[in-house]
C-alpha cells in the first residue's frame, strides 16, 4: 500500500487527481478502523493532516469557514460559543482521544447516517466546500449526502472546508446511545432557531438511509411562531405545538432496525429529543431576548 | 471508600507480622508496568525468524463442508503451508470435559467462525491474504439455532447424542407443594461476552527433541498441554507451556483456542509461530455465558416464608459442550439462591445448538439463575406488601442451613446480615440536583444531552446472590506448588513455583505475601507460571487464591518442620523444645537460629500437591448430594436515574457488602469486587452478543458495549471477613460474587423506577419504553401472581419504590 504526505493543498490536490482510488485519512479514526476490520484495502492513503489550510478557520462575509481538518477538540474550545450546536455534538464524539484526533471532514467523507456532525450542520444551513483540481464547489449539506456513506465527493475532490453562519440564535444537539459515553447514535436530533428572521433549522441523525432534515417541522413552527408574533415577543410554547413539531420530526424519518435498536423505538426517541431541544432551545430564547448567542 | 469488618483476623501460621504478608496491600509486580504501557502481553511475543498463523473460519452456523482447496494460498508468496483436518497427527477432537470439538472441522460445520483450516506466512497480512484464498465448499444446512426447539425429541440433532447435553434434576421435599401466595415468571439472559482486552494471542517453538514450546495466555496450562499433546500425538512431557502475559480471562481462557493450532503449525514448518486473533476474531475464537430462558414458580406463606420453589432452566451452549455440564450443575444446585428453601423442583437443562460455544464466564450458571430468583423474591415481596430486604432476609440460609441438596452449610452464611449493611449504607442525595443537571454525563444520556430532567425517575433495588467455590460434584481438584528456600546474597530468598495463572486478579502478589508470612523471609521469588511443575488446576471458579494458599502453606509448614529437625540435630535438642517465630528457630535456653545458619547444609525444597476437601456427585434423579466445598455470598442495592421517557439509564450509586473470608490482599479484593460489579452492570445495561439465525451480529466493541468510566457509578464496598474453618487462612473465594448480584440489583432498581417487568436482560431502551419484545412475549405478559392468577400488570412496581423527581420536568415537559 503507498503512502502520500502531501505538505501542501496544492500537492494533495494533485495526488487525488492523479491517484482517485487513493483514500484520504485525516484523523484517522473511521479509516484505520475500516483497514483493522479488512473491510477496504485501499491501493494508496493520502494522509492530508499535515496540509496547515485544513486545519485552520476563519471568518469571511458574516460566515465562518471551518478547515476540514480542524479536530473536535479545537472546534469545541474554539468554535464552541459561535457553534453551539456542533460543539454539542463535536464533545458527545468517541472519547477525548478520538476527539483529539477525528475531524469533521471525517466525519462528512464517511457520510455515515449516524455521524454526530451532520445534524448540526444541517440545522444550521452549512454547506461542504468540495475541492480538485479543477476548481471548488459549495455544496449545501443538505444535497451531500446521497445514502448510506455515500455523498457527492467526486473521485478527484477533497473536502476542504464547512461554511456555516454563526449560531443565529440557540441551538442543541442531543443524541441517543446505549452507553453514557463513546456511543453510536441510535438517533440524534439537531434544531438552530434564528429570530432575526424567524427560521428554524433541524438535522436528524440515525433514522434515515442519510442525515436529513425535517422540513416540515421547520415550516410548520416558522409559520406558527410568526403567525403568533413570538419571535418578537417569546412566549412558553403551546403544547400543541410541541406535539405537531415532534410528530413532523418522526415523520420525516425513515429507520431500520439494527443492532442498535428498532426502528419503532428510534421514531419514539426522535419524538422525545424533538419535543425536548425545542424547549430548551426556546427557553434560551426566552431567557436571552432574541439576541444572537455571539 | 471501602470498609474492611469482621471479627476473624487469624494471623498466618509464622506468628509474628511480616511486612507485605498475608493480610497486607501489597503491591502487585506488573502494576506499574501495565500503567506506563511497558507490561509485555502475549500479543507482544516475538521470536527471531517467526512466521504467522492464521484461520479460515466457517462463515456459515452449519454446513457439510465438501471440499478446501489450499493451491490458490499456498501459491501466493510468503505463505508456508495449509493445514486441514488431514494434517492433525494425533486426536482431531478436543474439549474441556468431553473432547466433542474438531481442531480443524470434519465433514461439517456446526457455528459460525469454526476453525476449518490453517495458514502460516512471512506477515500477518500475507497470512491474511492466504485465508481469503483457502477455497472452502459448503453446503449450507439447516441450523438448529432455537434452543427451546432444539430440546424436542423431533429436532434435528447437532451431535448424534442428541441435543440434551445435560439435565440435572433437582428434588427436594414436596415437588407439587402448593401455598397461599404463588408468583410465577419467565426471565431471559442474552448473551454475555468475556470481553477481555487482551485478544488470543500465542507464540510456539518447535524443539530439538520433536517437541514444542508454547507461550499463551490461558487460565489452566495443564488442560491446555493434555489437550494439546493429545492432538499433536506427543507425549505430554514433549509439550511444554509458559505463561504469557494475560490481558484478561473471566473465563474465556479456559478452553483451548488457538493453541494446538500453533503447535501444529509450529511442527510443520519449523519455524516459531505466532497468532493473535483480531478482535471480531476473538468474539468468534472463544466461548460466552450461555444465554438463559428461566421460567420460575415461588410459593410462600402469608408471612412470607418460602413453601417452594419450581423452575425450569434452558442454557444454550451452542455447537460444542466446553463447560455446559458443570455450568448447568452449578446453575441447577444453586437455582433457589442463598435461601432455605422446603421444597425444590428444578430442571435445569443445557443444551447443543448451532449457536456460538458457550461456556465458563464469571459466574458460571450462578449468574442466569440469579436473575431469575431475584427477581421472582421481588414479586413476592410486592405480592404479599413486605420491603424486598425483609423477605429475603426472612428466608436467608445461615450457617447450619441445608441447601436443597441435602448439603449443610457448614460455615458463616451471612446472607441476612450483607443485606443489612447494604439496605443501611447511607443514600445519595435525592436528585438530579443543580450540580448534575449543570455537569454532564451525570443524568441518563451522560454525555449526549438528553434529558435536563425530564422524565427522570429514580429506582432502588436489592439483591444477594451466591456461588460456589472450586471445583464441585466430586471432581479431584487440585494445585500444586514448588517452594524452594536458599540463602542469597541478601539474606534467604523464597522461591515459589506453581503453574497457577496470573489473569490480572493478584495471585504473584498474594504468593510472595503468603511465602513471606509463612517462611519469615523478606524476598520471594514467584516463578513464571509453567508446565515444569505439577497441575495448578484453573484459575476460575473463585478457586486459585484458595487453592493456591493451601498449597503454598502446607508446603512452607513442611519447610518449616525441616528447619526446626535441622535445628534440633544442630542445637542437640528435642524438636519439641524448639518453636519457630518469623523466620528463626527459639531454642529453650534462648538460643536463636536464624535462616541464614539452619540454610547453611544447604537449600531446602518442597513440593505439594494439595487438596480441597472432597465433594460429591449428585443423585443423578434427585441432585442430592455435598457437591459443594464452599460458597461466596455478596449482596447489593443499586440507586439508579432513568430517563422513563427514552428508556436510559445512569446507576447513580451501588453499594455491595460481600463476605471474603479473610482478605488476604485487601487492595485486590476491592479490585475484584469493583470490577466483578461493572461486568454486572455491563450485562443489566448493554453487553450482549446478539445471535440471529445462528450469526454474530455485532462482533466489535463498536457494537458490543461494555461499561465506560461515566457508566460506573461509586461504589461502596463493605467487606466482611469471616472465617471459613474448612479453608486456609478461612478465606473464600472472592472473583465471581460480586458479579453476580450486581446485574438483579441494577434490573430490580430500574423496576422500581419504571413499574415495568423487564423480564430480559440486558435491558434495552426500547424495553425500558415499553417498546420491545422480550422473553414470553411483550412486557407484561410474562407471568402471573396470586393464587387467585391475578395477572401481573406491566406496572406493577417490583423491588422498591419509585421517587419522581426532576427539576426540568416542570419546565421542559414532558412527553406524554
Ligand atoms: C472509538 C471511536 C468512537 C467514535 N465515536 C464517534 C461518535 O461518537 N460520533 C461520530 O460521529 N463518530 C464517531 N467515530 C467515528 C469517527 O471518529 C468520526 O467519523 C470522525 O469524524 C472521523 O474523522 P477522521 O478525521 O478521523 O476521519 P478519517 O478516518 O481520517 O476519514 C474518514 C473518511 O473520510 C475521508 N476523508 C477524511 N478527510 C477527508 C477530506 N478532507 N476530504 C475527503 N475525504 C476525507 C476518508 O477518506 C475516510 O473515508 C468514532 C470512531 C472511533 C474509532
Amino acid at each position: 500500500m503507498d503512502f502520500h504526505s502531501p505538505r501542501t493543498w496544492a500537492d494533495a490536490l494533485a495526488l487525488k487527481a492523479e491517484h482517485p482510488e487513493a483514500v484520504p485519512i485525516a484523523g484517522g479514526t473511521d479509516v484505520m478502523v475500516e483497514l483493522n476490520f479488512n473491510r477496504h484495502r485501499p491501493p494508496a492513503l493520502i494522509d492530508i493532516s499535515a496540509v496547515p489550510e485544513l486545519a485552520q478557520w476563519d471568518r469571511a462575509d458574516g460566515h465562518l469557514r471551518v478547515g476540514a481538518g480542524v479536530s473536535y477538540t479545537r472546534l469545541v474550545r474554539e468554535l464552541g460559543p459561535r457553534l453551539p450546536g456542533l460543539a454539542m455534538a463535536a464533545r458527545t464524539v468517541g472519547s477525548p482521544q478520538i476527539r483529539n484526533r477525528g475531524t469533521v471532514g471525517g466525519n462528512l467523507g464517511s457520510a455515515s447516517p449516524a455521524g454526530d456532525a451532520h445534524p448540526p450542520l444541517l440545522a444550521g444551513r452549512a454547506s461542504v466546500e468540495l475541492a480538485s483540481v479543477r476548481g471548488t464547489r459549495l455544496v449545501p449539506v443538505e444535497e451531500f449526502f446521497t445514502g448510506p456513506k455515500r455523498s457527492v465527493l467526486a473521485a478527484d475532490e477533497l473536502i476542504s472546508a464547512f461554511v456555516v453562519r454563526p449560531a443565529p440564535g440557540p441551538e442543541q444537539f442531543c443524541k441517543v446511545g446505549t452507553r453514557n459515553a463513546m456511543v453510536i447514535a441510535v438517533a440524534s436530533f439537531a434544531i438552530s432557531l434564528d429570530p432575526e428572521h424567524g427560521r428554524v433549522g433541524t438535522g436528524i441523525g440515525s433514522a434515515a438511509p442519510t442525515p436529513r432534515r425535517a422540513a416540515g417541522a421547520e415550516e410548520l413552527l416558522e409559520a406558527e411562531l410568526s403567525a403568533a408574533g413570538m419571535w418578537e415577543r417569546p412566549r412558553p410554547l403551546p403544547d400543541g405545538l410541541l406535539h405537531r413539531f415532534a410528530e413532523l420530526v418522526t415523520s420525516a424519518a425513515s429507520p431500520i432496525d439494527d443492532v442498535r435498536g428498532s426502528a419503532a423505538y428510534r421514531r419514539h426517541a426522535l419524538a422525545i429529543m424533538a419535543r425536548r431541544a425545542l424547549s430548551w432551545a426556546w427557553a434560551d430564547l426566552m431567557r436571552n431576548g432574541n439576541a444572537p448567542c455571539n | 471508600m471501602s470498609t474492611l469488618t469482621g471479627p476473624t483476623r487469624e494471623s498466618a501460621g509464622a506468628g509474628a507480622h511480616t511486612c507485605d504478608g498475608v493480610g497486607d496491600d501489597a503491591r502487585r509486580p506488573d502494576g506499574a508496568q501495565k500503567v506506563a504501557g511497558r507490561f509485555a502481553f502475549s500479543s507482544d511475543l516475538w521470536a527471531d525468524g517467526m512466521v504467522w498463523g492464521a484461520t479460515v473460519r466457517s462463515p456459515h452456523p452449519r454446513a457439510r463442508l465438501v471440499s478446501v482447496d489450499p493451491s490458490e494460498a499456498l501459491r501466493l508468496p510468503g505463505v508456508h503451508c495449509v493445514l486441514t483436518h488431514e494434517d492433525v497427527p494425533g486426536k482431531k477432537t478436543f474439549g474441556l470435559e468431553v473432547a466433542d470439538q474438531p481442531v480443524l472441522a470434519v465433514g461439517e460445520v456446526r457455528y459460525q467462525g469454526e476453525a476449518v483450516a490453517l495458514v502460516a506466512a512471512d506477515s500477518p497480512e500475507t497470512a491474511r491474504r492466504a485465508v481469503a484464498a483457502v477455497r472452502v465448499e459448503y453446503q449450507p444446512l439447516v441450523a438448529v439455532v432455537d434452543p427451546m426447539e432444539a430440546m424436542l425429541p423431533t429436532a434435528e440433532k447437532v451431535h448424534p447424542s442428541g441435543n440434551i447435553v445435560r439435565h440435572f434434576k433437582l428434588r427436594r421435599g414436596d415437588p407439587f407443594g402448593e401455598a397461599p401466595v404463588v408468583v410465577s415468571g419467565e426471565y431471559e439472559v442474552g448473551m454475555q461476552d468475556q470481553a477481555f482486552l487482551g485478544p488470543e494471542s500465542g507464540l510456539a517453538v518447535p524443539a530439538d527433541d520433536g517437541g514444542v514450546d508454547l507461550q499463551v495466555a490461558t487460565q489452566w496450562l495443564h488442560a491446555d498441554r493434555r489437550q494439546v499433546a493429545a492432538a499433536l500425538g506427543l507425549p505430554e512431557a514433549k509439550v511444554r507451556l509458559a505463561l504469557a502475559g494475560v490481558g484478561g480471562a473471566f473465563g474465556a481462557r479456559e478452553d483451548v483456542s488457538l493453541q494446538i493450532h500453533l503447535c501444529l503449525l509450529a511442527l510443520r514448518t519449523g519455524r516459531p509461530v505466532k497468532m493473535v486473533y483480531s478482535r471480531e476474531e476473538s468474539f468468534f475464537g472463544h466461548v460466552h455465558r450461555h444465554p438463559a430462558r428461566l421460567r420460575y414458580v415461588h410459593g410462600a406463606a402469608r408471612d412470607g416464608r418460602l413453601v417452594f420453589v419450581k423452575a425450569e432452566m434452558v442454557f444454550d451452549g451452542g455447537a460444542y459442550m466446553s463447560s455446559t455440564r458443570a455450568v448447568i450443575g452449578n446453575a441447577g444446585t444453586l437455582s433457589v439462591g442463598p435461601y432455605v428453601v422446603p421444597n425444590v423442583s428444578v430442571d435445569a437443562y443445557g443444551l447443543y445448538t448451532n449457536n456460538p460455544p458457550c461456556g465458563a464466564m464469571r459466574g458460571f450458571g450462578a449468574v442466569q439463575a440469579c436473575f431469575a430468583y431475584e427477581a421472582q423474591m421481588d414479586r413476592l415481596a410486592e405480592e404479599l406488601g413486605m420491603h424486598p430486604v425483609e423477605l429475603r432476609s426472612l428466608n436467608a440460609m445461615s450457617q447450619g442451613s441445608l441447601m436443597p441438596t441435602g448439603q449443610v452449610v457448614d460455615s458463616p452464611a451471612p446472607v441476612a446480615d450483607l443485606l443489612r449493611r447494604v439496605a443501611q449504607a447511607p443514600l445519595p442525595p435525592p436528585g438530579p440536583t443543580v450540580a448534575d443537571v449543570a455537569t454532564e454525563g451525570l443524568l441518563p444520556g451522560g454525555m449526549a444531552n438528553t434529558t435536563h430532567g425530564e422524565g427522570v425517575v429514580r429506582g432502588t433495588g436489592y439483591a444477594v446472590g451466591f456461588k460456589n467455590v472450586g471445583f464441585s460434584e466430586g471432581y479431584d481438584d487440585y494445585t500444586t506448588v514448588r517452594v524452594v528456600l536458599a540463602a542469597g546474597p541478601d539474606g534467604p530468598v523464597a522461591t515459589v513455583h506453581s503453574a497457577g495463572c496470573e489473569l490480572g486478579q493478584g495471585l504473584v502478589t498474594v504468593q510472595a505475601q503468603i511465602a513471606r508470612s509463612e517462611l519469615g523471609v523478606r524476598e520471594v521469588v514467584v516463578e513464571t507460571a509453567d508446565t515444569r511443575v505439577g497441575s495448578a488446576g484453573s484459575s476460575s471458579a473463585s478457586r486459585q487464591t484458595y487453592m493456591t494458599a493451601g498449597a503454598l502453606r502446607e508446603a512452607c509448614g513442611q519447610l518449616r518442620a525441616e528447619m526446626l529437625a535441622r535445628a534440633a540435630a544442630r542445637l542437640g535438642v528435642p524438636e519439641a523444645d524448639l518453636s519457630w517465630a518469623h523466620g528463626e528457630v527459639l531454642g529453650p535456653g534462648g538460643d536463636v537460629l536464624g535462616l541464614p545458619e539452619l540454610l547453611e547444609p544447604g537449600p531446602l525444597e518442597r513440593t505439594v500437591e494439595w487438596r480441597h476437601r472432597p465433594t460429591q456427585e449428585v443423585d443423578p434423579e434427585t441432585g442430592q448430594g455435598d457437591a459443594h466445598v464452599q460458597y461466596s455470598f455478596a449482596a447489593h442495592r443499586a440507586v439508579v436515574d432513568v430517563d422513563t421517557e427514552l428508556g436510559l439509564v445512569k446507576v447513580v450509586q451501588i453499594d455491595t457488602a460481600q463476605d471474603v473470608g479473610k482478605a488476604i490482599n485487601p487492595g485486590a479484593v476491592l479490585g475484584q469486587i469493583h470490577g466483578g460489579t461493572t461486568q454486572g452492570l455491563g450485562l443489566a445495561l448493554m453487553e450482549e452478543i446478539q445471535v440471529e439465525a445462528g450469526r454474530v451480529k455485532n462482533p466489535s466493541f463498536t457494537d458490543y458495549l461494555i461499561p465506560t468510566i461515566l457508566d460506573v457509578p461509586p461504589m461502596r464496598v463493605q467487606v466482611l471477613e469471616l472465617a471459613d474453618p474448612h479453608a486456609p487462612y478461612g478465606l473464600r473465594g472472592v472473583g465471581e460474587a460480586p458479579t453476580i448480584s450486581s446485574t438483579p440489583a441494577i434490573v430490580a432498581a430500574v423496576r422500581a423506577a419504571t413499574g415495568r417487568r423487564l423480564p430480559r436482560v440486558p435491558l434495552r431502551p426500547q424495553d425500558i419504553v415499553g417498546l420491545g419484545e422480550a422473553a414470553g412475549g411483550t412486557d407484561g405478559a410474562d407471568g402471573a401472581a396470586g393464587t387467585g392468577g391475578r395477572a401481573g400488570g406491566a406496572h406493577d412496581l417490583t423491588g422498591g419504590v419509585p421517587e419522581p423527581r426532576g427539576p426540568g420536568s416542570g419546565e421542559g415537559g414532558a412527553v406524554p
